[in-house]
């Protein structure tokens, strides 16, 4: 036991725990446990300082910043190699690809048009993988358990985390794409789908209206991650199976021999943002996507719900 | 293996409201394999129980059970009078526990990881919350590495952490499963302390261990488990008083002694051949006379002085009689069997 003679307090447990100990009961004391007498608290109120804690932990960690800076590499590689390398010829690569030396504005939306197929639904397996799986491996899940933190609760709470996550990681990618371009590229009006030019304030808030189509678009992969996430105490399972869910489906997507499945793919609408760059606005596929992404919230929601539920906690 | 209720338990049990922690007939069995089985646990208040049992003997899935992590497979268990796990979310905000080690997230601070775990108690007010951290780090004796991610603290200081999650808020029942593992002996003593000043306070201390010596000295009550059984419990004056005395007879009459005591209803149960003739100093006696046996038996409720009383009338030769007491530890043994990992 010599290597933990340094880790020890100038005061051990026993000098300073009478001390301290009444300090600590009377500051509480008041708000003590849930006794006959104490009012309970709301459960919004419990959701909220767990949710709280959750986005603090979330990022604090370097890990979500290492994926967010993988992210915002995307816009910055792409506007770069096209200040270097010059125009394209124009209908090649993704699409806004050739629109970029004429307005930098279009180096988010390009970014988010590479980012959707693979490095978006990567990172979104990595958080909503990793949500109970994770606290599992460390054994941090029974502690946060037996808090309590309730099952439900950690559930929505770890759910509306791996949202947030979702929201950040679109951002991330549109914000950096229009700053790079703004620094590297003339910036002018946003010449819209239709024709239609408007101002650069108007572009930019189209360019929002994409990532929080694309934000919402990921919803749906978040719950089967939570779901997945549920069902293992090996995090690094339910990651690659989630990343691997999103790829497959939109494997399957491209089968004309599976039509039928198609409109039940969660991958369906995923690049159907177009129609927020007409004038007006068309929000029919936004609308479509964000009920398709809401029926995978609820059956996958209530799969992990159901499963974590009866889950015995044995990590 | 003993009988629970022959401990004298039954008539504390027969009070459950005095109980913080009671089970009954609580089992879990994971695949073919009973892990605990029919425990029928009580647990006074204010009691400071020692919940004793050798590696794999299910007291971690006992602990489990009690506090909702798991599901029982039969049975039922209620702590602080109400039935888990049903109603964690009312009971558990009163219980401070330490299941199988303490357990944090790598990349967070030792205060940032007692803060979330407080965040998570809703009954946990946030406005005292950096107030209760700090103090409950103090307490422990980890202030100086407050804001030290834990993946650079020491196994020991990691167990001390845990400690302090248990006691972020004030208890009413404190679980603590094998609390002093990579503790150093300081540590452990530390430990004590802690728990005897805690249930000076009031506090029920419900605490595992491997060592029986790690809880002897603080523990009012203990229960013995073996191979998922509970095959003891009660205080701990029972549980020594209870341990089985024996009848040890030094006699050349091994044959008649045998009879004598088993006519007594004695059990009969060794007989070990003592004594040569030079260890008699070198005195030269009768083969015979020289071959003094041992015989051993339990001596059960008979009295002492009438087993000697007895032999002599059956014309025993008694050469040395002696009452012989387990140990609690021998008792332990006794209890769990062989191979278990008992006091260095
Ligand atoms: N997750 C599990 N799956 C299967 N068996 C388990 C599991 N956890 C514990 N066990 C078994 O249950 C028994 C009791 O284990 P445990 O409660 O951890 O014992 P203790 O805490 O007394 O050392 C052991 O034999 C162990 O192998
Ligand atoms: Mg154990």
């Amino acid at each position: 036991m010599s290597s933990s003679e340094g880790e020890r307090g100038p005061e051990g447990l026993e000098t300073s725990s009478s001390a301290t100990r009444p300090a600590v009961s009377s500051a509480t004391r008041s708000a003590d446990g849930p006794g006959p007498q104490a009012a309970r608290p709301s459960k919004l109120g419990g959701i909220l300082s767990l949710l709280a804690s959750e986005l603090r932990t979330l990022f604090r960690r370097r890990r979500t910043w290492a994926m967010l800076g993988a992210l915002a590499l995307i816009p910055i590689l792409i506007a770069v190699a096209i200040r270097i390398a010059g125009d394209s010829p124009s209908g090649r690569g993704p699409a806004f690809l050739d629109r970029i030396t004429q307005n930098g504005l279009f180096v988010g939306v390009t970014a988010i048009i590479v980012a959707i197929p693979l490095f978006l639904p990567l990172t979104i397996g990595v958080v909503a993988g990793d949500s109970i799986a994770g606290e599992a491996s460390h054994g941090t899940l029974r502690y946060l358990l037996i808090a309590p933190a309730g099952r439900i609760r950690l559930l929505v709470v770890k759910y509306l985390a791996a949202a947030a996550f979702c929201a950040a990681a679109t951002l991330t990618v549109v914000v950096v794409g229009t700053l790079i371009g703004w620094a590297l590229f003339p910036i002018g009006p946003v010449t819209l789908l239709s024709g239609t030019e408007v101002s650069v304030g108007e572009g930019l808030l189209r360019f929002l209206m994409i990532a929080a189509y694309v934000t919402v678009s990921l919803l749906g992969l978040s719950a089967i991650g939570l779901f997945l996430s549920t069902l293992t105490t090996v995090p690094v399972g339910s990651m690659a199976a989630t990343a691997i869910v999103a790829v497959v489906a939109q494997i399957l997507g491209a089968l004309p021999q599976l039509e039928w499945l198609h409109p039940w793919l969660f991958t369906r609408y995923w690049l159907d943002f177009a129609d927020l760059l007409r004038e007006p606005p068309v929000w029919d596929s936004f609308a479509d996507n964000a009920v398709l992404q809401a029926g995978y919230i609820v059956v996958f929601g209530l799969l992990a719900a159901a499963r974590f539920v009866t889950k015995d906690v044995l990590s | 293996m003993g009988d629970p209720g022959g401990l004298g338990v039954s008539a504390e049990s027969a009070d459950s409201a005095g109980l913080a922690i009671e089970t009954h007939g609580l089992t879990k069995r994971f695949r073919s394999q009973l892990a605990v089985d029919g425990l029928d646990l009580a647990v006074p208040h204010g009691a400071v129980f020692g919940f004793l049992g050798p590696n794999g003997s299910g007291k971690t899935t006992t602990i489990r059970m009690l506090l909702g992590l798991v599901a029982a497979t039969a049975g039922e268990a209620r702590v602080l009078g109400a039935g888990m796990p049903r109603h964690v979310d009312s009971v558990l905000p009163r219980v401070g526990a330490l299941v199988e080690g303490p357990a944090f997230s790598p990349y967070l601070s030792g205060a940032a990881n007692l803060a979330r775990f407080d965040a998570a108690d809703r009954w946990a007010p946030s406005r005292t919350r950096a107030a209760r951290v700090a103090d409950a780090l103090e307490q422990v004796g980890l202030a100086h590495v407050a804001q030290k991610k834990v993946h650079a603290y020491s196994l020991g200081m990691k167990q001390r952490l845990g400690l302090a999650n248990a006691l972020l808020m004030p208890r009413e029942l404190l679980v603590l499963d094998e609390p002093t593992n990579g503790l150093d002996p300081q540590g452990t003593r530390e430990v004590r302390s802690l728990i005897r000043s805690l249930a000076r306070d009031g506090t029920t201390v419900f605490v595992s261990s491997h060592l029986l010596a790690e809880v002897e000295q603080v523990c009012s009550h203990v229960g013995v488990m073996s191979a998922g059984r509970l095959v003891a419990q009660g205080t701990l004056d029972e549980f020594r008083d209870a341990g089985e005395a024996r009848a040890l007879v030094r006699t050349p009459d091994a044959d008649a002694a045998r009879r004598v005591l088993q006519g007594l209803g004695m059990h009969v149960d060794g007989s070990i051949s003592a004594g040569r003739v030079a260890d008699d100093g070198g005195v030269s006696r009768p083969a015979d006379a020289s071959a003094d046996v041992v015989v051993t038996a339990t001596l059960e409720t008979t009295p002492p002085e009438a087993v000697v009383a007895a032999l002599v009338a059956d014309g025993v030769r008694v050469r040395g009689f002696e009452v012989e007491r387990a140990s609690l530890e021998q008792r332990f043994v006794e209890l769990t069997g062989e191979g278990f990992d008992v006091v260095q």
